[in-house]
């Protein structure tokens, strides 16, 4: 059996006192399909940060196919095949949705080898026909499927996604499940979610995050079934659902 | 912009360099292709900027820095050499150089935008002081650089005019430096268009719509954006030897703030992530100050007496003062300035034409 895919160890991010991410060991094995789950505050943006380069740790390792990546700029973390979709789509809204996926394409094809592959990947997100408008131009929804496109053009062994549903319609929302069980054919995933409902459209492993710590890791039916898990995640559902 | 559009504009731009390279020189006056000569140099420093702010997304308040490390580096270098082959290509090198150590640190130690921009006008205001201080003063001890004299706010005299490649006395007469000028000036443009079809062209403007994404991706932001400066700093650096060989001279005054701030208002003025627009428009202002320059020595005398106070008409034609009001006009009604404006105004106009072409049988 190989080693995990992505593993971190003793993982730690303070700000100032206040310990985000406290000593977290996760594993992730080639080809799986995790979600990470947790209430506001848990970590998860921080622990998802760390992952993709955007913050630096402070303490612990992060290892991805048993190199050490810690403290790696995002391009590099990206250039070892990570593709990573942040939460609030982060597209070129200036430029065309071709042109989007093309310079996504690019890292890892020569120039007529992308354009080809840009053709492909636009059928697969329903774009084809809004290929040549501005990205900044189109629905919410819209934008991040060119984000989920960009993570696909390079063909990575692993995918960060942070809240891949966020904004979209309930149509959209199915559709996406649909896209991430596909792509999880071939390579592995993290997703980032709140949605419990599109959680269970697509997962099998859960990791709960609770104030900074891995409180529980399962099936998402054992899961969901923890009387812990309910205390410190399903009861906030009384409260006014979050952004 | 449509890809119509686009075939349009560089046909446009192709005429343009035909009609100033070989229609325009057989009727015009000796005294306007002069003026012709340093409006090119002037248009060639503002497509610089216009590729580094207006492309990469950097904003350099100080661009006019490089402007003149490539004058002075030509000046110097042909006061020593006789010969101005090498000091053209130090005019470029140099800067280019200057660029990759200050865009090394600023870019690699992810300075943020706004210091940026108050960092690359320090150090132009730097220069200026320094360069002033060459004069030695009353102290003496004049600084000089082999047999150059830098010669503090007086700036350096007498240069010697570029000569054709290898043969130091076919020097360029003033016909001569107005196809280098204007030559260079057009080579530069299509250059830097060219330079944004390609993927590195791609990725900057990538980089500068969003960055983190583009990093994200895989790219190195730092580097690209590094690459664009060094570039941006070569053309300013050739801007520089145009100007220095126009007017047989090189000064301090291309290093202070007016100078450089000049610039930035060129490339609003035009309008921003464009080229021809900066390109215009630096052209254009460059005639207005100079014209109302030449008014207020000579023509106007009108003054008036508000409270006690006596004002001259003449201390408001200040050229600094007619860029400052026309920065604030555009500012406030054509914010993105005048090339995208024209291009929103005709962009109907070209879909009416094409409906009617299609309609036509």
């Amino acid at each position: 059996m190989t080693g995990p895919i992505l593993a971190t160890r003793g993982l730690v991010k303070r700000f100032g006192g206040v310990a985000a991410v406290d000593d977290v060991d996760f594993a992730l094995a080639e080809g799986e399909l995790r979600c990470l789950i947790g209430p506001n505050g848990a970590g998860k943006s921080t622990f998802f940060k760390m992952l993709s380069g955007q913050i630096r740790p402070t303490g612990g390792r992060i290892a991805f196919r048993g190199a050490d990546i810690t403290g790696f700029e995002p391009h590099a973390i990206a250039g070892l095949g990570v593709g990573i979709k942040t939460q609030v789509p982060s597209v070129f809204d200036g430029l065309s949705v071709r042109e989007n996926l093309m310079l996504a394409a690019w890292r890892t094809r020569p120039r007529h080898a992308a354009a080809a592959a840009v053709e492909e990947l636009l059928a697969r997100v329903r774009l084809t026909a809004e290929a040549d408008r501005p990205v900044g131009h189109l629905a919410h929804g819209q934008r991040q499927w060119v984000e989920l496109g960009m993570v696909l053009a390079r063909d990575p062994a692993l995918v960060l996604l942070d809240e891949p549903t966020a904004g979209m319609t309930h149509e959209e929302t199915a559709a996406t499940a649909d896209l991430i069980r596909a792509v999880n054919a071939r390579c592995a995933i993290v997703v980032v979610e709140h949605d419990m409902q599109f959680v269970r459209m697509i997962a099998t492993t859960v990791t709960v995050l609770h104030q900074g710590r891995v409180l529980a890791e399962d099936h998402v039916d054992v899961v969901m079934r923890d009387q812990r898990v309910r205390d410190v995640y399903l009861g906030r559902q009384e409260g006014p659902p979050d952004a | 912009m449509s890809a119509t559009a686009t075939r349009l504009g560089l046909a446009a731009m192709v005429v343009a360099a035909l009609f100033f390279l070989f229609a325009l020189p057989r009727f015009a006056e000796l005294y306007v292709l002069n003026d012709i000569t340093v409006y090119a140099a002037m248009a060639t420093l503002a497509l610089s900027l216009a590729l580094v702010w207006g492309f990469g997304g950097i904003l350099s308040l100080g661009q006019s820095v490089f402007f003149g490390i490539g004058g002075y580096a030509y000046a110097v270098a042909a006061i020593n050499m006789g010969e101005s082959t090498v000091p053209v290509l130090l005019g470029v090198a140099l800067p280019m150089a200057a660029a990759a150590l200050l865009g090394y640190f600023m870019f690699y130690g992810r300075v943020s935008d706004v210091y940026l921009a108050v960092i690359t006008l320090t150090v132009s205001l730097i220069f200026y002081h320094v360069m002033v201080a060459t004069s030695g003063g009353l102290t003496g001890g004049q600084i000089k650089i082999g047999s150059a004299a830098l010669g503090g706010y007086n700036g350096i005299p007498g240069l010697p005019v570029v000569n054709l490649p290898g043969d130091p006395a076919a020097q360029l007469d003033f016909e001569g430096m107005y196809y280098f000028a204007v030559g260079t000036l057009f080579l530069v443009y299509f250059g830097v268009r060219w330079l944004l079809t390609t993927r590195f062209g791609r990725v900057a403007v990538a980089i500068r719509e969003n960055e983190r994404r583009a990093e994200l991706l895989g790219y190195d932001a730092r580097l690209y954006k590094l690459g664009v400066y060094v570039v941006g700093a070569g053309i300013a650096g050739l801007a520089g030897v145009l100007y220095a060989n126009w007017g047989g001279f090189i000064s301090p005054v291309v290093f202070n703030i007016f100078f450089t701030a000049q610039v930035i208002v060129w490339v609003m003025v035009g309008g921003l992530g464009t080229l021809v627009g900066p390109m215009v428009a630096a052209v254009a202002l460059q005639y207005v100050v100079t014209e109302l320059g030449a008014a207020a020595t000579s023509e106007i005398k009108a003054s008036a007496t508000i409270l006690g106070v006596r004002f001259d008409a003449r201390d408001f034609l200040d050229s600094n003062v007619v860029l400052g009001v026309v920065f604030i006009v555009f500012t406030l009604f054509v914010p993105k300035g005048v090339a995208p404006y024209v291009q929103e105004k005709l962009a109907p106009w070209f879909a009416r034409r094409r409906a009617d072409g299609r309609a036509a049988p």
